[in-house]
């Protein structure tokens, strides 16, 4: 079955996708003309319009079918990873980290074996020959692209195996049930089109059905979200101490182990960076916003305010290329060059520093700041500006005095939310802030974040099983929840903020 | 102290209208801060950018030597295909001492040093095109070819005299030459039509390095965005705003969405790395993963919009509909859904843009690296085969350190930017076109 739908040279998921469509469109046919027949050619017989009958069968057809593809693909990985563990000997296994480990090797050599069967460098035969010595594996798969680490075991090879022939079962199976799934469905519907079947009701059940699992693909993402890093990071604290995670002072991971790994110089690099970028937006973004709502004719605010909100929509690369080829040479040019420079001191040795970060990500976030608070300066009622006039009150100390404490919730909250969007800010600081962890009062210095080592350990060749690779998980969801939590806050201000006014 | 009057302020009055003047200083000024910012990053971006759109290109007659490429002299493609580039060398570098020859140019330089003018690409140039036509070796052909970055950066005011005092790929000597070329007109500028089609290039070779296949491999994601992200967006926003019941499940739903808009990018890319590449085993940096990366991530932004244009259709059109006999559904997938459609197609592109400029999380998935050297040939491929995508790719080129591949870099961005600023036009104007005041 799979190698019949191989041919056609698609992989397995497409080409079964395509045969469901197919079936589901054949079902719609034959099952509306079969409801028209049985009502004698004449719709108004029908409990429901006749495509209605139709989509019936479509739905039968389609949806369970590929609903049962969607899990089978992805619980098979876990199937097959439980099948093959018993072939690894106990012996092997010291600890959890070592068994990943092996259990990685097993998904590289059991990958590169299908290469290399697909490019003709190897056949079934020569791969059953090998069993007792795969000495030659290695640069076998070499020779087809698959590097590997160390020479093959026989046990991998043997899981490797194991694990190979365990897939194809696997996506025959698959193939079959989501076939058999779609054409019973399509039977089914088939069978029941009938005058006096409710097509319409059980096309709309299924609908609100289909919807409700669009809504909760919302919650599945956190959930995603939150298990990958959980497990991650607990396979992290097997291997690392927690206490030094947290409290540890030093950041120096070494790919040969026994590694440093301590959250804080990261975290005071990303909160620095992040103080100086809101030291840069909020007073801007403020003024902007209290203008733009106080005091700006219809025609300016027309004009600037999108104008402004152009900064919002140019994606980050382009700041952090801004950081690191325009702003950071031009504050080296300032206060790096010694006597050359403007001011003739030399504090800046280069281009990447918090200063040059934080400037950049304060420019980011100004619209951030200026739109989220011109919303909430509009929302404060214009009695309160008006009973203040009325005292005689200018129109700077009405806004001073009046508007902002009446906003003052509203503005935190939005400050609150900018800061949530800096910390978790990446590409700016990859390019800009530079890569070296310490723990530092001096803005022109490089310093690094959390998201910048995120990516400097996970980029490139990562093993899941080494803590220098863990660590990320470790960091991201430390992220996630500082972001998560400021949003939250700040979520909850401004929504207590709005009704107060409401 | 002066008395007041209507005609002249007192000393109170007038430092509280000094106040307030000041205080409409400072809003003004913030607002032309901000629109000088604006300023300054479209300047540096057009400023340095616009460089990358011109190469510098030699145009050197090159006689194909029967000598040196056919040996046999049997036009066989199997002996000729035998001769690898290093073999092609020796004709450019004949070629250019007979350029130089000719148009009387006096100069030191060895043979070698004048080809070092070349791109490391030349002579495979050169190759491909013999191995084409076969016929023409004997003959003398006269061709355009890419000038080093260098060179390049010379004609450009990038690379200066002074600049190359302890630069090994180019001398005084060498410049020397070149100007005298550009003043008989073999050396010049051109349009670059290879920067926007072409592919990435290795380190060594800045002047061949192109936007093209990582603008396809953008193209596969955002394909793979728009067609999971706006059928899943719509149809949770129609559950959400249309039929959810108010009980905490659905309180769950709607604070989990406004939470999922604000996790940082980068927190997407670490998911897509855990579940779909160390999981689910799809292949590293394909286009797939990054496209199912960047819906996850857009879905919320789609459904903020797409639940905004809902709330929007006025309540009497379903009532209208619900009394004409229509089901709860009909009314809404016949009448409600076509009257924010506008309004959700405008989300949906402004939500693709956003995913289009999106960098951080295609780090984490393998999206960046000198990768993609072909166009993918089929829809399987593009999906599956290893790719960059435009952010990414200016990614790769900012960190390489020469000042030819950040000239390609802001260049890529002008790209980047003229698709971002044509999509959100297109939302504008579809805003503009159809949006309804009810």
């Amino acid at each position: 079955m799979t190698a019949a739908l191989q041919i056609i040279g698609l992989p397995l998921p497409l080409a079964l996708l395509i045969a469901v469509g197919v079936i589901a469109a054949v079902g719609y046919m034959l099952t509306r003309a079969r409801a028209m027949t049985r009502a004698g050619g004449d719709a108004r017989g029908l409990h429901s319009l006749p495509r209605y009958y139709g989509m019936t069968a479509a739905m039968f057809a389609a949806v369970p079918a590929l609903g049962v593809m969607v899990i089978w693909m992805l619980a098979q990985p876990m199937v097959v990873q439980n099948a093959v563990l018993p072939l690894i000997p106990a012996a092997e296994i010291t600890s959890a980290g070592t068994q990943s480990l092996i259990l990685s090797d097993v998904k590289r050599v059991a990958d590169g074996l299908d290469v290399a069967v697909a490019q003709g460098a190897l056949k079934r035969a020569d791969i059953a020959a090998m069993a007792d010595d795969p000495s030659g594996l290695r640069e076998t798969l070499g020779s087809v692209g698959v590097a590997l680490g160390s020479d093959v075991k026989p046990y991998v090879l043997q899981a490797a195996e194991a694990s190979r022939g365990l897939k194809t079962k696997g996506q025959s199976w698959m193939a079959i049930v989501v076939l058999v799934l779609a054409l019973g469905g399509a039977a089914l519907a088939l069978r029941a089109a009938d005058p006096a079947f409710r097509a319409r009701n059980v096309v709309e059940r299924g609908i609100l059905v289909l919807l409700i699992v669009a809504a909760s693909l919302a919650i599945l993402t956190t959930v995603g979200i939150v298990l990958s890093m959980l497990f991650e990071s607990i396979n992290f604290f097997r291997l690392h101490d927690w206490k030094d995670f947290f409290l540890g002072t030093t950041w120096a991971p070494n790919f040969r182990g026994d590694s440093d790994l301590s959250i804080l110089p990261l975290l005071w690099g990303t909160l620095y960076i992040s103080i100086v970028a809101l030291l840069v937006a909020v007073p801007i973004g403020l003024f902007a916003a209290i203008y733009l709502s106080e005091y700006a004719g219809p025609k300016v605010r027309a004009v600037a305010k999108p104008l402004l909100e152009i900064l919002a929509g140019i994606p980050t690369i382009v700041y952090g290329l801004f950081a690191l080829l325009t702003v950071g040479p031009f504050l080296v040019s300032i206060f790096g060059r010694g006597d050359e420079g403007l001011l003739g001191v030399e504090w800046m040795s280069g281009a990447t520093a918090v200063l040059t970060a934080g400037l950049v990500m304060g420019i980011m976030l100004i619209p951030f700041v200026s739109s989220l608070s011109d919303d909430i300066i509009n929302a404060v009622p214009q009695s309160l500006r008006d009973g203040s006039f009325g005292l005689g009150a200018t129109q700077s100390e009405t806004v001073r005095q009046v508007v902002l404490p009446a906003a003052l919730p509203g503005i935190v909250g939005a400050i609150l939310l900018a800061a949530s969007r800096a910390i978790g800010e990446t590409m700016i600081v990859v390019l800009g802030a530079g890569a070296i962890a310490r723990i530092s009062g001096n803005p022109f210095e490089a310093m690094t974040t959390i998201t910048t080592r995120i990516v400097s350990q996970l980029t490139g060749d990562t093993d899941f099983a080494s803590p220098e690779t863990l660590v990320a998980f470790a960091l991201g969801l430390t992220l996630f929840v500082l972001t998560l939590g400021l949003n939250v806050i700040a979520l909850y201000i401004v929504r207590t903020y709005r009704e107060q006014y409401e | 102290m002066t008395k007041s009057s209507l005609l002249v302020q007192d000393a109170r009055t007038a430092k509280r209208n000094r106040a307030e003047t000041r205080f409409k200083a400072y809003g003004m000024a913030a607002i032309a801060v901000g629109l000088l910012m604006l300023v300054i990053l479209l300047v540096t971006i057009i400023g340095r950018g616009t460089g990358a759109f011109q190469q510098t290109f030699v145009t050197l007659p090159v006689t194909l030597t029967e000598g040196k490429l056919d040996k046999k002299g049997n036009r066989d493609l199997a002996d000729i295909k035998k001769v690898s580039t290093f073999g092609y060398a020796p004709l450019l570098k004949d070629a250019f001492e007979a350029k130089v020859a000719e148009a009387g140019i006096e100069t030191a330089l060895k043979s070698k040093a004048m080809a070092g003018l070349l791109s490391k690409d030349a002579a495979a140039e050169l190759r491909n095109y013999v191995l084409a036509n076969v016929d023409q070796i004997g003959d003398t052909v006269e061709f355009e070819f890419l000038a080093s970055g260098r060179v390049d950066g010379y004609l450009k005011g990038r690379v200066t005299r002074e600049s190359i005092a302890n630069d090994k790929n180019i001398n005084a000597a060498q410049l020397d030459l070149v100007d005298a070329l550009v003043a008989d007109g073999s050396i010049a500028k051109k349009f670059n039509l290879a920067f926007i089609t072409g592919a990435d290039a290795s380190d060594a070779r800045p002047e061949a390095a192109g936007m093209g296949v990582s603008m396809i491999g953008s193209l596969f994601m955002m394909l793979v965005v728009l067609a999971l992200a706006l059928p899943i967006g719509v149809a949770a926003s129609i559950y959400l705003e249309e039929f959810a019941p108010k009980n905490w499940i659905t309180d769950i739903i709607e604070v989990n969405i406004s939470n999922l808009a604000a996790v940082p990018s980068i927190v997407f890319g670490i998911l897509g790395l855990a579940v779909f590449i160390n999981y689910m085993h799809l292949p590293n940096s394909a286009p797939l993963v990054g496209g199912l990366v960047l819906t996850l991530m857009t879905l919320p932004t789609i459904i903020i919009s797409t639940r905004a244009s809902l709330k929007s259709v006025p309540p009497s059109i379903r009532d209208a509909a619900l009394g004409v006999g229509a089901s709860k559904m009909q009314s809404v997938f016949h009448h409600v859904l076509p009257l924010a459609a506008p309004g959700i197609l405008t989300g949906t592109i402004i939500g693709l843009a956003q995913a289009l400029g999106e960098t951080a999380p295609l780090l984490l998935i393998g999206m960046v690296g000198f990768i993609a050297s072909n166009a993918p040939e089929t829809l399987a491929d593009g999906l599956m085969a290893p790719n960059s995508a435009m952010p990414a790719q200016i990614y790769e080129w900012a960190k390489r350190a020469d000042p030819a591949f950040y000239e390609r870099a802001w260049g890529g961005i002008i790209i980047l930017l003229v698709f971002l600023i044509t999509m959100n036009a297109i939302a504008v104007l579809l805003r503009r076109r159809f949006e309804r005041r009810w």
